[in-house]
């Protein structure tokens, strides 16, 4: 066995000096009924490398894989083009078979990387700080969600419409479970996001709103106005961003008056992966750091008076705090974190600009082709990379007729929302760096044919 | 002054003692190098990636919110973006460097098949909304996993969808909740031994519940009397650690199980420890009803600096019907069935909800499945079995220097529980820790379990060979003697590190987590 260092006579010399007779011998403590005498029946026995290599590759051929076609998926997942040294630094052993840097004097490699990312996610949301990472996206949504409750002792969250479908699920299951109540909605295929209805709701009781910038239909909605009428209720402002490249163009949360911001970070470093590992964002003003949520980096001195990093505020934390603990999560999302840092280190402010730009101008040319196939409508007025369009027929079954013909063509707003039949005609458009005119030409072509 | 040296060869090396501390201009010691933070060194305008430019370009359907400058984060060219990154590694230790012995958190070698397989494009490059038809290679590779993880475990089902093993311990506990629920019978507290890893309490209050701590008897176990004697109508269940956080099996798991389902709970079972049984006990022969297991630990998923973990919930017949969305099943023609949202009206309708958007951490799937593929049911026992040699290896090994406080009661299980027992005035477990890093080791966990004194959790695993573990015990058998005698070099390790102990008071009392220009 290959990855078995130790030898029958290691084992027996070792067996010695314990003074047992056998291996089986140390599970003494096991019940004699619970102790299996032999491998685990119907289960096939070690495989050697080159087996293992060719029974993986077989499951993975058995895909379309988005890089081989056409493809125009988002709705939370992005696929943009990452460069080679992303892979190889976190492929780097030190980085990759390092554990949580509890022991700071050999993690400082870890360490500043988890102080660099915050600050990089700080700077991008336009907040005051940010922890080391959580989960993914939806789930930091649900603890900006818990954390805002703790902060403002209410716990009524109006969700906007907009907000990612799983988003809300995974909220809405974990507030089954607290003292939360969350009033949600569904989006309409309207060409801007109904602010309106959203700051109507806001009341005396609300601990905050959660809205999604750009929306789950890739609308912009007006984050000023929103975050001054939660503020004046005494609400905070959840931003959720699920897309951030999208803030290499777009105004950031924070800056727009956003308390509280979460994010999913695959877009960048990361790929699509079939939805994880994921890296969730969360940034949020200093004055809220004792009831941040997840891990935290800060920087300190050592005894000879050098610069160096540390976790910090482990007392919001439950292997101290127990069940008093800010929340129950303990892993973070460290090697997802790296992936996004040296591709945003790579990138620098300018190069996302630039990734950005031509990820819109993607969607642009995308969505005026679009709008001259017959029964395409166009819905937005505004968009970053995502766009909906409806199509005179159910979108599942136009998404399924596509991938017959070799393209990707969106994701189907009847796939996220099964129960609505009013958005069963939308379809959700994503364009980025990695779309290229002759992928646009595709995409139309096959839509006319699919709707003709 | 040297000789003119006419044959060009270089002059002889000097033998000058060393007579004072060498400082260097630069801070660097050789090998072992000192880099700056990105913010000092790069620049929003430098990059290390070229794009198209795009002429003519429209900002119009952007709306008001446009930016009028690029964000403020510095760049840096490929090379220096390599440099940066290759030098702040090396400043960390690893598995892939030597023995990391930290218990309960399992680090063992990671395969490097499984990088390869993780990367393949049909699971690395594909979309977790495509349609179902495009995706049944990547469906299969789940579905294999979790039908490999019903067989090692006795189980019915399981919840593949937690990212870690707290979210899988939360999943558990939701399932207990929601068939509670679904019986008209929901009650308030959870037990938990007070041997729990904290994530234990934090998940079960985070659930609802109140949590209630059960003692351990002297022999490092649950008190089974204790446990039984609490009982009643109100618990809604009990979670038990097995093998427990002493590193001992819980002998009377099943008698605790038999008396908390009499009582109509239900038993959930950290599963943290699994990779110390997998292959050789099944938890559901134990009673157990619902268990997460941490793939990034008994099936050696990196840990990549503090995640992603995976912590997929295996659950009993009773529970399975309340597993969260979404999940795989394999149709009678063979092809994989993805239940989400839409069709969980018919065919999973008593689900309690989602735990996270998409499908869960498929990259440590696919890792996973590579790792379970390549031991095989013979290589996966025979895992557990090296596991449990290597940590009594070093109990015995060290239990005549070390206090070993539960060793004289038998073998432990994977991992090797000492205290501070012993050790000079004003020594502690937190400097023998310390001085393993001069040592060039990880320290094993400290202060945990919390009902030991300086409590040491060493975790060889069975990766280790017995050579490199017998070094490894040379220089604890050396530091033991050390703490005992009061060796005052001690207390101000590591002296050898690339940092010396850091002030984590002053991190605390003055948060600087972002960068802010001097």
């Amino acid at each position: 066995m290959r990855y078995l260092p130790l030898t029958a006579t290691d084992r027996s010399a070792m067996l010695s000096v314990i003074g047992a007779g056998s291996i089986d011998e140390l599970f003494a403590d096991v019940p004699e009924h619970a102790r299996l005498t032999a491998p685990i029946a119907g289960l096939p026995n070690h495989a050697s490398e080159m087996a293992v290599e060719r029974h993986m590759a077989q499951l993975s051929a058995n895909n379309i894989t988005a890089g081989s076609v056409p493809f125009f998926l988002g709705a939370g997942a992005y696929r943009h083009h990452i460069p080679a040294t992303v892979d190889h630094m976190i492929q780097r052993g030190e980085f990759l078979t390092a554990y949580t840097p509890y022991q700071p004097e050999i993690a400082q490699g870890t360490l500043q990387v988890l102080f660099e990312f915050q600050t990089q996610v700080a700077r991008l949301f336009g907040t005051d700080i940010a922890n080391a990472s959580l989960y993914d996206g939806s789930t930091a949504c649900w603890e900006a969600i818990a954390m805002a409750a703790r902060i403002t002792r209410r716990n009524k969250a109006i969700i906007s419409g907009g907000l990612h479908p799983h988003y809300v699920e995974t909220s809405r299951t974990m507030a089954k479970f607290t003292d939360d109540v969350l009033d949600i909605s569904v989006p309409e295929l309207l060409p801007d996001p109904d602010d309106a209805n959203l700051i109507a709701k806001i009341d005396g009781e609300t601990s905050c709103v959660v809205v999604q910038y750009p929306d789950v239909l890739g609308r912009i909605p007006d984050l000023a106005a929103i975050a001054a009428a939660a503020q004046a209720k005494g609400a905070l402002l959840i931003t959720v961003v699920t897309e951030p490249v999208a803030l290499g163009l777009l105004e950031s949360p924070g800056s727009l008056g956003a308390d509280i911001v979460v994010g999913e970070g695959q877009a960048l470093g990361v790929g699509l992966q079939f939805g994880g590992p994921y890296l969730g964002l969360f940034g949020c003003r200093e004055k809220f750091v004792r009831q941040i949520p997840g891990r935290l980096c800060g920087e300190t001195v050592d005894a000879d008076g050098k610069r160096g990093f540390v976790l910090t505020l482990s007392t919001r934390e439950q292997h101290i705090r127990r069940e008093k603990a800010t929340s129950n999560i303990c892993t973070n999302s460290g090697l997802c974190a790296l992936a996004f840092s040296v591709h945003m280190t790579l990138l620098g402010g300018t190069g996302l600009a630039n990734m950005a730009k031509l990820s819109h101008h993607r969607a642009r040319q995308t969505a005026e082709r679009l709008a001259n196939v017959q029964g395409v409508t166009v819905i937005n007025r505004h968009y970053f990379n995502e766009f909906a369009v409806t199509v005179p027929k159910d979108a599942r079954q136009v998404v399924r007729d596509l991938a017959d013909r070799q393209i990707l063509g969106g994701v189907s707003m009847g796939r996220l929302y099964p129960h609505v039949d009013a958005l069963s005609g939308g379809l959700l458009i994503a364009t980025t760096e990695c779309t290229t005119e002759d992928d646009i030409a595709a995409l139309a072509a096959a839509l006319e044919e699919v709707l003709a | 002054m040297n000789e003119l040296n006419p044959s060009g060869w270089r002059p002889a090396m000097g033998t000058a003692p060393i007579t004072r501390e060498i400082e260097t201009f630069t801070g660097n010691r050789a090998l072992q190098l000192e880099e700056a933070l990105l913010f000092e060194i790069g620049s929003s305008d430098r990059s290390g990636v070229d794009f198209d430019v795009v002429a003519d370009f429209d900002l119009s359907a952007l709306g008001p919110n446009v930016r009028k400058t690029a964000p403020n984060l510095p760049g840096l060219s490929e090379p220096e973006t390599v440099r940066h990154y290759t030098r702040l590694s090396r400043q960390n230790y690893a598995i892939d460097l030597g023995v990391f012995p930290l218990g309960s958190c399992t680090m063992k070698h990671n395969p490097r098949l499984d990088e390869k397989v993780a990367r393949m494009p049909g699971f690395a490059d594909v979309h977790p909304l495509q349609p179902v038809q495009t995706v049944q290679g990547a469906l299969s590779a789940i579905n294999e996993l979790a039908v490999w993880l019903i067989k090692l475990t006795g189980m019915h089902g399981v919840a593949m969808t937690p990212k870690a093993g707290a979210h899988g311990e939360l999943c558990g506990l939701l399932c207990i909740r929601a068939a509670l629920e679904a019986k008209g019978d929901p009650r308030e507290v959870i037990l938990v031994p007070e041997s729990a890893h904290g994530t234990n309490p934090a998940t079960a209050a985070f659930a609802g519940y109140r949590v209630e701590n059960i003692p351990a008897t002297a022999d490092g176990r649950v008190d089974v009397t204790a446990l039984t004697a609490r009982l009643g109508p109100d618990v809604a269940g009990v979670m038990i650690t097995n093998p427990n956080t002493c590193g001992l099996f819980e002998r009377d798991l099943k008698v605790i199980a038999d008396a908390v389902h009499a009582v109509g709970g239900y038993v959930y079972c950290d599963g943290a420890n699994f990779n110390a049984i997998v292959g050789r006990v099944r938890p559901g022969d134990l009673g157990v009803d619902a268990m997460h297991i941490n793939l990034h630990k008994t099936f050696s998923t990196p840990h990549g600096g503090g995640g992603p973990g995976s912590g997929p919930v295996v659950l009993s017949e009773a529970l399975s019907p309340f597993g969260p969305l979404p999940f795989t099943a394999r149709q009678v023609d063979g092809s994989i069935k993805l239940i989400e949202e839409e069709d969980a009206d018919l065919e999973h309708p008593q689900a309690f909800g989602r735990m996270c958007a998409f499908h869960g951490q498929m990259g440590m799937y696919t890792r996973a499945l590579a790792y379970i593929l390549s031991h095989g049911a013979d290589g996966l026992r025979q895992v557990s079995g090296d596991a449990v040699l290597n940590a009594n290896y070093v109990l015995r090994s060290l239990d005549d220097v070390l206090e070993a406080p539960f060793g004289p009661a038998g073998h432990c299980m994977h991992e090797a529980l000492f205290s501070d027992d012993g050790f000079a005035d004003g020594f502690s477990t937190l400097d023998l820790a310390k001085g393993l890093i001069d040592e060039g080791y990880h320290p094993m966990t400290v202060y945990f379990p919390l009902v030991v004194h300086g409590a040491m959790l060493v975790e060889p695993t069975e990766t280790e060979s017995k050579a490199g573990l017998d070094q490894f015990i040379g220089a604890m058998r050396s530091l033991a003697e050390r703490a005992k005698a009061g060796d005052e070099l001690l207390k101000s390790a590591p002296h050898l590190a690339p940092r010396r102990r850091l002030d984590e008071t002053l991190a605390a009392r003055k948060p600087k987590l972002v960068y802010k220009h001097a």
